[in-house]
């Protein structure tokens, strides 16, 4: 086991650079640490100019999503022991403006979040003395999986679409929409869909599959997007056939 | 208009890709493998000429050749819009595509109504 | 936020990497899709030849037998075989994505993704098995 291995972070210094730079930190290795760890370490004791998102330290909050050689990952869940021996590379994520080293601004995604109305939709609100709304375990069942993000951007970071095209909703709004779809609770199915049948809507994506393999909590956008696709069929099909039966 | 029909065309584009799929591989294994090299014997034309005569035939054929036509137009679409980042051309290459797709289909049809 | 945000959305000192017209070979996932996507040009390849094997059945016997002298040469055969590996490649990746778009729910359970595969593979044999002897049988 070496003693310290070399992280090599991308540095950039908006009011004296146009254009990012690499500096290398040698770092102690430690069999227990993450990538986090050995940039706290950094920031700490070599150079506390680094400037870097981080929150729960336990892959809840979602907000320490960076790239690491190259691969989309969150940084207090990837040990620096899988890296040996080392350099490891660590770079904002791809496909948003970077604003200050390894921070990049998330209002496009936060934008597109809010745009698929990601809330309970009733066509009348149930009054409380009707009680509760039940759902059976089968029934959470159906839409529990895609409930499970924790918006840390990983998918929008893989998805070469959105690298492409910036309006593209993204893999995790999408993903997103489909969770309230899905819920028995909700009555939004067609208002979402209208949103997400516009031109840079769900019909963007080609199922290049790469954001549900870098999702850390394993919500599989991929598969709601596709889900989505063949709803969204159905209902067009539908509504071709009876246009008077569609709500 | 294009955006009112994606539905259509992905539609379309998933029933080609299944048909691709499924019975592609089978008959080019047969047509362009197994027949030429000889390992098989090719069916003559009487014998083939008697399975046309069919309409079941006729409608196998014409399923066979035109939904893969529309799967292709709408993946190769797509993959020249983003891997080549034509998107200047969009409309273009949409219209090259499903219009290929849909002259490669009127003529299967027009040979499948015209068989002797 | 209620509102939209009060900042600019494009702060000209923020940096925004162009994405190069090689990214799909960045990385073997991005070309490995690629040609999974390419995998429709061989598709639509053979369709056409289908269709031009139609055509010479219509025109009659010599035509036909022209069609099948075509496709013994050397250079056909090739483009044949590589068309094979690729539409193989198409029919495999399909197989194993289609229980990602189509989820069947059988009394409140989803059903396993290997069992929506498992009858995709059983009905490529099926089907297969039938073409072959459809076109077998009449030598």
């Amino acid at each position: 086991m070496p003693s310290t291995i070399a992280l090599t972070v991308t540095r950039y210094r908006p009011e004296g650079e146009s254009e990012p730079t690499f500096q290398t930190y040698e770092v102690p290795f430690r069999k227990d640490w993450v990538i986090l760890d050995a940039l706290n370490h950094v920031k700490d004791n070599l150079d506390g100019s680094l400037s870097f998102r981080w929150s729960c330290r336990m892959g809840v909050c979602g907000s320490c999503g960076m790239k690491v050689n190259g691969t989309p990952k969150l940084t207090c869940a990837t040990f620096l022991s899988d890296y040996l021996p080392g350099p490891i590379r660590v770079e904002p994520l791809d496909y948003f403006p970077v604003v200050r080293d390894l921070v990049v601004d998330l209002t496009d995604f936060m934008r597109k979040l809010k745009k698929v109305k990601p809330w309970i939709i009733r066509n009348e609100e149930k009054p409380l003395s009707e009680g509760e709304y039940l759902q059976t375990p089968d029934q959470v069942d159906t839409y529990k999986q895609f409930s499970m993000c924790i918006n840390c951007m990983l998918c929008y970071s893989a998805c070469p679409i959105y690298g492409l095209e910036p309006s593209f909703i993204g893999p995790a709004a999408i993903a997103l929409a489909q969770r309230y779809n899905m819920d028995s609770r909700d009555e939004g199915a067609t208002e979402r869909l209208k949103i997400l049948s516009e031109h840079d809507g769900l019909w963007q994506c080609t199922f290049v599959g790469e954001c549900t393999k870098v999702c850390p909590k394993h919500v599989d956008p991929a598969g709601a997007i596709q889900q989505y696709k063949l709803t969204a069929a159905t209902h067009w099909i539908k509504s071709l056939l009876l246009p008077w039966g569609t709500r | 208009m294009m955006r009112r029909i994606t539905p259509l065309l992905w539609l379309m584009f998933s029933a080609g890709g299944t048909v691709a799929a499924l019975l592609f591989p089978v008959h080019l294994f047969l047509t362009g493998l197994a027949f030429p090299l000889g390992w098989l014997d090719a069916p003559s034309y009487e014998s083939l000429h008697r399975l046309l005569m069919h309409p079941v035939t006729r409608l196998y054929l014409f399923v066979l050749v035109s939904l893969p036509l529309f799967h292709w137009a709408h993946r190769f679409r797509y993959t020249l819009y983003d891997g080549l980042q034509l998107k200047h051309l969009t409309e273009l290459i949409a219209v090259l595509c499903y219009g290929a797709a849909v002259l490669g289909t009127a003529m299967t049809a027009y040979l499948l109504w015209t068989i002797p | 936020m209620s509102t939209e945000p009060h900042y600019t959305l494009y702060h000209p000192r923020w940096y925004r990497r162009r994405v190069s017209v090689w990214w799909w070979l960045q990385n073997r996932s991005y070309t490995a899709f690629v040609l999974r996507e390419l995998t429709s040009v061989f598709v639509a390849f053979f369709a056409l030849v289908y269709l031009w094997q139609l055509r010479a059945l219509v025109h009659g016997p010599e035509a036909y037998a022209q069609f099948l002298a075509r496709l013994k040469t050397p250079r056909v055969l090739a483009l044949d075989t590589v068309a094979f590996l690729f539409v193989l490649f198409h029919a495999i990746t399909w197989f194993n994505l289609t229980p990602k778009a189509m989820v069947v729910r059988l009394r409140g359970k989803r059903v396993p993704d290997w069992v929506i595969v498992g009858l995709n593979y059983a009905a490529w044999l099926v089907l297969s098995g039938v073409v072959a002897f459809v076109l077998l049988r009449g030598r």
